[in-house]
């Protein structure tokens, strides 16, 4: 047995290895990504890992494996979740035969996504049993009660952890692998063949397994009672660690009931609680999940407890808790008074520092080429979700529209086909393209749609820390894999104008793009340079104070990191320059030259 | 118990130096806990990593007027958390300031003076480094981590040693980046 520093993201990922799972899937999303990775990283050498082409992919090959019995797990954001939710309520009704566990991480917040949605929610639409761990340390032990779970039920099941829980570390016991069972192998029967039949018989069987298995979580190691008295705090999840804290902070003692598998809802355990109290707290995130499930006991038992939480203004409603917010709600829960409200030193004004695309970063090069190329002319920029949607923020100010992963292609022809006198531009990266753009593309040619489509192609999946995908030509098992060319998939898509281009040639670029807008139907246009952060960095690039102006044009149009002011000159940070030459292009001076 | 905040900018390796400070706790026998900023952020947002070293210990987010150390990448992002702080807690911030390019867009003249002005007036324990210098003496602006875990360490209020702090990070640096970091290490620990 060994203690590590582990990220809740590798805690998960250990805990699996050490449950036996032999094949491993996912998409990269923010805060989910490194539990794959370190399945990659960690592998004993049995595993499987794939970075899958989007979240429906991941989810069905690892339904695939666990139809032969080998335990499987696929990784995921809650918004891939959406992606793949159409494989996952009918797996609902097939069930699987090893163990398979769907890891969907939430983001309260949000932090690095585009909604606050609760995946305890899906559990409870789809009718599987989830797991929400409070820590790194019972992420650990929890994963592994997860594929124990879906064996004994042969159900999918949800492990939810949140940011706190994925992006927080602690110290980690870890303990030897467990033995690796002989799956039986896939055995052919006409329950792997979902029809209208089955699916009511199977119905019937999942509605009956809701109760044995609300039974079975009320006597759950990680579902509790503590404490004592007639009031009480019902929690789980990061909330349970910070209702802790704040109990420790504010001397106080109350019954603390913990809820780690929110659905089925440990119904005994609950009631056992509310019978004992007079009035109960629910301090959660995202949705109120687990006091709408007291609220129902109180009903369904005539129950005479008041239950405060979300529902009664008592927690906010948006955005994550902190120790804070939950110590107020339980001092005033409490009757404390004592707790006298935070007085701190008024701050002076703060630089805002919003984020930002990096200093050299080619996609700042392929927005100023299309914004250059089209001044003056009534264009609409539809952006999608990667780095580029950076690009939104001044100075460059190129992305209109952002909805989800894929949506920037087709939401432009929604435009286009209300607007057809505006140019209408779709920015897509290369991940995202793979991801799920290819559809929206097909969706244009097929339907004679005029727009430009722009590929930011960076040769990585940027955002969640440059994760192979199919154009990069490497896997996550280390092979090297056919490198899918994303210029010959648009061809074979029936686009008939696509050209690439090198974005930090910026005359060459403005006049593709000028071009390319000239192009009736769809056309194409790839910038190919790669991120910064897999590329050297170029000879760097200086101000020659001499020539300098001070007009700040560099500044106004690029918004370049690096581009910096100090008394009265423009002059480029060092540290931060990767040489990228766009400044010197722009510059009407030629007071930007490459240093030696 | 000791619960220590870093404060910076995204990409000045905060991540890195938090997970040192933790694992230089946890080799001497000490549970550790973190809350990293990961994502969106690390494209120079704000970022704060929160280190709490200590046996009981629930939130992995330090709670307000609890913070031992404040480890400020840059100035504004030390007098960002300073709520942070309890009113004995020690902050070491280096000197030199990351414009955001909304500054520079705005014309606005920050350049971090006033902040550490700021700190001066409400912070008894302050130390002030010039990372900057100590970055060009080792050759790499990428050692700053380093040399403000030097000067943290310095002050004796992080629960582990000088010797500690090295041992981790011979464990934990790949050899060829080794020498420059040890270096940063040692002039932030003698700096003055």
């Amino acid at each position: 047995m060994a203690q590590e520093l582990l990220m809740g993201n590798q805690a998960i990922a250990m805990g699996a290895i050490r449950a036996g799972v032999r094949i491993v899937t996912g998409y990269p999303g923010t805060p989910s990504t490194e539990i794959l990775e370190t399945i990659a990283a960690r592998n004993p050498g049995h595993i499987y890992v794939e970075w899958s082409v989007n979240e429906k992919a991941a989810l069905e090959v690892a339904a695939g494996a666990a139809y032969t019995g080998v335990r499987s797990m696929v990784t995921m954001k809650q918004v891939g979740l959406n992606v793949a939710s159409d494989p996952l309520m009918s797996l609902v009704y097939i069930g699987v035969k090893g163990g398979m566990v769907i890891v969907v991480a939430d983001d309260p917040g949000p932090i690095s996504s585009q909604t606050e949605q609760d995946t305890r929610h899906f559990a409870i639409f789809a009718k599987l049993p989830v797991f929400d761990p409070s820590s790194p340390e019972e992420a650990y032990l929890m994963i592994e009660d997860a594929f124990a779970y879906s064996e004994k039920h042969n159900t999918p099941v949800l492990f939810r952890p949140t940011t706190r829980v994925c992006h927080g570390s602690a110290s980690i016991n870890l303990e030897d692998n467990i033995a690796l069972k002989k799956p039986e192998g896939f055995v052919k029967d006409p329950k792997w063949s979902i029809f209208p039949r089955l699916s009511y018989q199977n119905h019937l069987l999942i509605e009956a397994r809701q109760p044995v298995l609300a039974e079975d979580f009320s006597s759950y190691r990680f579902n509790s009672i503590l404490g004592s008295g007639k009031k009480g705090i019902a929690t789980g999840g990061i909330s349970y660690a910070y209702t802790k804290e704040a109990l420790t902070m504010l001397s106080a003692e109350c019954r603390l009931l913990k809820v780690s598998t929110p659905h089925p809802f440990p119904e005994k355990l609950a009631l056992e609680f509310l019978q004992a109290v007079d009035e109960v707290l629910v301090v959660e995130e995202l949705d109120p999940v687990i006091e709408k499930e007291l609220i129902f006991l109180c009903g369904k038992h005539h129950l005479n407890v008041k239950i405060n939480g979300k529902l009664t203004h008592h927690i906010q409603n948006a955005g994550e808790n902190t120790v804070e917010s939950v110590s107020q709600a339980v001092a005033e829960f409490m009757s404390i008074t004592a707790m006298a409200r935070e007085e701190h030193p008024v701050l002076p004004e703060l630089p805002v520092r919003p984020p930002v695309l990096c200093a050299g970063c080619p996609h700042r090069a392929s927005f100023y080429a299309v914004k250059k190329a089209m001044r003056g002319r009534r264009s609409i920029f539809s952006g999608d979700i990667g780095c580029y949607t950076l690009g939104n923020a001044s100075p460059l100010n190129m992305v209109d529209t952002c909805l989800c992963m894929g949506a920037g292609i087709t939401i432009a022809q929604g435009l286009e086909r209300a607007e057809p006198g505006v140019k209408h531009f779709a920015f897509v990266g290369d991940s995202t393209f793979f991801h799920s753009g290819i559809t929206g593309v097909i969706n244009a040619v097929y339907n004679e749609t005029d727009i430009v489509l722009v590929v930011l192609d960076n040769s990585t999946t940027a955002m969640t820390g440059h994760q192979p995908h199919p154009g990069t030509g490497r896997t996550m098992m280390g092979n090297i894999a056919e490198k899918i060319s994303i210029s010959d998939v648009i061809t074979a898509l029936g686009v008939k104008y696509v050209t690439t281009c090198n974005p930090f040639d910026l005359e060459k670029a403005v006049k593709t793009v000028k071009e390319a807008a000239e192009h009736e139907g769809i056309a194409a246009i790839i910038f190919e340079a790669p991120c910064i952060a897999i590329t050297k960095p170029s000879p760097l690039y200086a101000v020659d104070e001499d020539k300098c102006t001070d007009c700040r044009i560099c500044i106004k149009e690029l918004g370049c990191p690096a581009l910096i002011t100090a008394d009265d000159k423009v002059f480029i940070e060092p540290a931060l320059c990767y040489g990228c030459s766009i400044c010197a292009q722009v510059c009407p001076f030629d007071a930007i030259g490459g240093v030696d | 118990m000791v619960d220590c905040i870093l404060a910076g900018v995204g990409g000045q390796g905060t991540v890195l130096a938090s997970k040192i400070i933790a694992e230089a706790a946890m080799a001497k026998g000490y549970k550790a806990r973190t809350a990293e900023t990961i994502g969106m952020a690390q494209r120079g947002g704000c970022v704060v990593s929160h280190v709490r070293i200590g046996n009981d210990i629930h939130s992995p987010l330090i709670p307000h007027k609890t913070a031992d150390i404040i480890i400020g990448f840059e100035p504004a992002e030390a007098v960002r958390c300073l709520p942070y702080l309890k009113d004995t807690g020690v902050i070491i911030v280096n000197q030199k300031a990351v414009k955001p390019v909304t500054a520079s867009l705005s014309d606005s003249d920050y350049d971090g003076s006033e902040m550490l002005l700021f700190l001066r007036s409400q912070v008894e324990n302050l130390k002030i480094v010039d990372g900057e210098a100590i970055c060009s003496a080792c050759g790499s602006p990428k050692v700053l981590n380093i040399a403000l875990l030097g000067a943290a360490v310095a002050t004796g209020s992080l629960l582990i040693s000088y010797a500690d702090l090295e041992r981790t990070i011979r464990a934990k640096l790949p050899s060829r980046v080794l020498a420059m970091n040890l270096q940063a290490l040692s002039l932030g620990v003698e700096y003055d």
